[in-house]
């Protein structure tokens, strides 16, 4: 049985669906040889620590670490002082200047842990400096969460896709904007009634301009790029259109005529923008999906779609992540 | 009226300007001129294809000076279309001279807005237009949508275009 001690940094929907996963899938992950422990969870109020793993029933009900804290020390320094083998790192993303995150995961990486994240900011930031991190102190950074949530993409191309070389990656990767121009198109509804309606769900953010200005797409493509594309692409060269001008008398001028409008990614054009797809399309998903199309030379189109956000779903991703680290065979020890 | 042919020609000096000649003698206008020299048949003649405006009455005049000057004519005044594509429009389409838009992509000579569909839901407000453009060839119909992309950038529209458009 392989033992894993995890530190959890970021305690937001994302860390207690991490939480959970591990909780609910303990049987299974141990029946694959690998007993997965959070040894640590750290947000900006403190850290909780327990050597022996901790019980989610601790943290039943918390929204944050006040109060439930056990040490004082935060970000780098817990991730620092904390006997683990592995970060996941959840903290709030950002995308100009990739922190915190982006300093959890340099630490991490430079004191030998592997790291599994969902935050796109640090990857965007600095992707080709953090896979060089990894490389050379010995281990891994996945990012499986940070593009499409749960839909399997880049573990796709890496692992069933590999020999084949990637021609172009296209789709919708903002389950945000494909839901407000789902209900426009399908409700008559005008934008800003369709996105107060997302926020009364809890579908958009009060302030939705990460999403509808398409800067969470551009973030995707960005990491695609590089990733898959081994492209230093930055966030600036993306060319990008977000979704705010569109009418739902064009969506419906564009359904007459067999088309549906999606705010589509695209790598390695770098492209964010509004596109007409046909809507027999494989890419013609609806409400919160997301969905990509994988072009290759070898074996044709692939369509991959799921659910893009939500608290146990990226989480799912990121268990998906840490077993794939303890079972690939580039690591030995 | 407007009509097209797709002729062929020999890869010797001096043939395109003798195939215009007919055109010049028939009062023929010659809207644009397409020369494939890098699309060479098996025969090994170059295809051309020409867009003009001419007397119905003339064109066999036309066909009948080509074929003595020992040019092909593979087709004449069919539809020469063959490639189309959807684009929607969103913003100030009507105030920002429709006409005009629509010229620039009429005036190409290899395409042309064949449908248009219009809402304008109130005074003030961004309108949206529907354009279904055809052109001659894949290569035309990527020439139309830098055209419109460019009338997009200043005129302030948004230009919608199909996913498929950047396949082709």
């Amino acid at each position: 049985m392989r033992s894993v001690r995890i530190s959890l940094v970021g305690f937001g929907i994302v860390g207690h669906g991490v939480l959970e996963v591990v909780r609910r899938k303990r049987e299974l992950l141990r029946r694959m040889g690998l007993d997965l422990k959070v040894v640590s969870v750290t947000d900006i109020k403190g850290t909780l620590f327990d050597e022996g793993g901790i019980d989610p029933q601790r943290l039943h009900g918390a929204k944050t670490m006040e109060g439930i804290a056990n040490l004082e020390i935060i970000g780098k320094e817990a991730i620092q002082e904390i006997d683990s083998d592995l970060v996941v790192e959840v903290t709030p993303t950002n995308i100009v200047h990739g922190q915190p995150g982006l300093g959890h995961i340099e630490e991490a990486l430079s004191l030998g842990k592997h790291v599994v994240t969902s935050n796109k900011g640090p990857l965007v930031v600095g992707f080709n400096h953090l896979q060089e991190l990894a490389q050379d102190n010995g281990v891994m950074l996945k990012y499986e969460a940070t593009v499409g949530g749960t839909m399997p993409l880049i573990s796709l191309i890496e692992k069933n896709l590999v020999g084949n070389e990637i021609l172009s990656i296209r789709g919708i990767f903002n389950g945000t904007c494909n839901y407000i121009l789902t209900r426009m198109m399908e409700e008559k509804y005008t934008y800003s009634y369709a996105l107060t309606e997302a926020q009364e769900l809890g579908i958009a953010e009060a302030n939705p301009a990460y999403d509808v200005d398409g800067i969470d797409t551009a973030g995707k493509v960005v990491i695609l790029a590089n990733s898959v594309f081994g492209m230093d692409a930055k966030y600036d060269d993306v060319s990008v259109t977000g979704i705010r001008d569109i009418t739902p008398e064009a969506l419906n001028l564009a359904w007459e005529r067999g088309y549906l409008v999606k705010l589509i990614g695209e790598v390695p054009s770098l492209t964010v923008k509004p596109m007409l797809v046909p809507r027999r399309s494989p890419l013609a998903v609806g409400g919160t999906l997301n969905v990509a199309s994988i072009e290759t030379d070898l074996s044709g189109t692939i369509t991959v779609t799921g659910l893009g956000a939500g608290s146990i779903e990226t989480a799912s991703a990121i268990v998906s992540d840490i077993v794939s680290i303890y079972t690939s065979r580039q690591i030995d020890d | 009226m407007r009509l097209s042919m797709d002729l062929e020609l020999q890869d010797v000096p001096g043939q395109l300007l003798l195939s215009l000649e007919p055109f010049k003698k028939y009062k023929g206008n010659i809207i644009s001129v397409v020369h494939h020299r890098d699309r060479k048949t098996p025969r090994g003649t170059v295809p051309v294809q020409i867009v003009f405006e001419i007397d119905p009455s003339n064109i066999d005049n036309v066909k009948r000076e080509l074929q003595d000057n020992g040019i092909v004519v593979v087709r004449a005044g069919e539809d020469r279309f063959i490639e189309e594509i959807s684009v929607l429009l969103i913003g100030h389409v009507v105030h920002t001279d429709l006409g005009d838009t629509i010229d620039r992509i009429d005036s190409t000579g290899f395409a042309e807005v064949e449908d248009l569909s219009l809402r304008m839901p109130g005074i003030e407000e961004p309108s949206s237009a529907y354009l279904r453009i055809r052109a001659t060839g894949k290569e035309e119909i990527e020439k139309s949508l830098s055209i419109l992309r460019e009338v997009g950038r200043a005129k302030d529209l948004l230009v919608i275009e199909p996913i498929e458009a950047e396949k082709i």
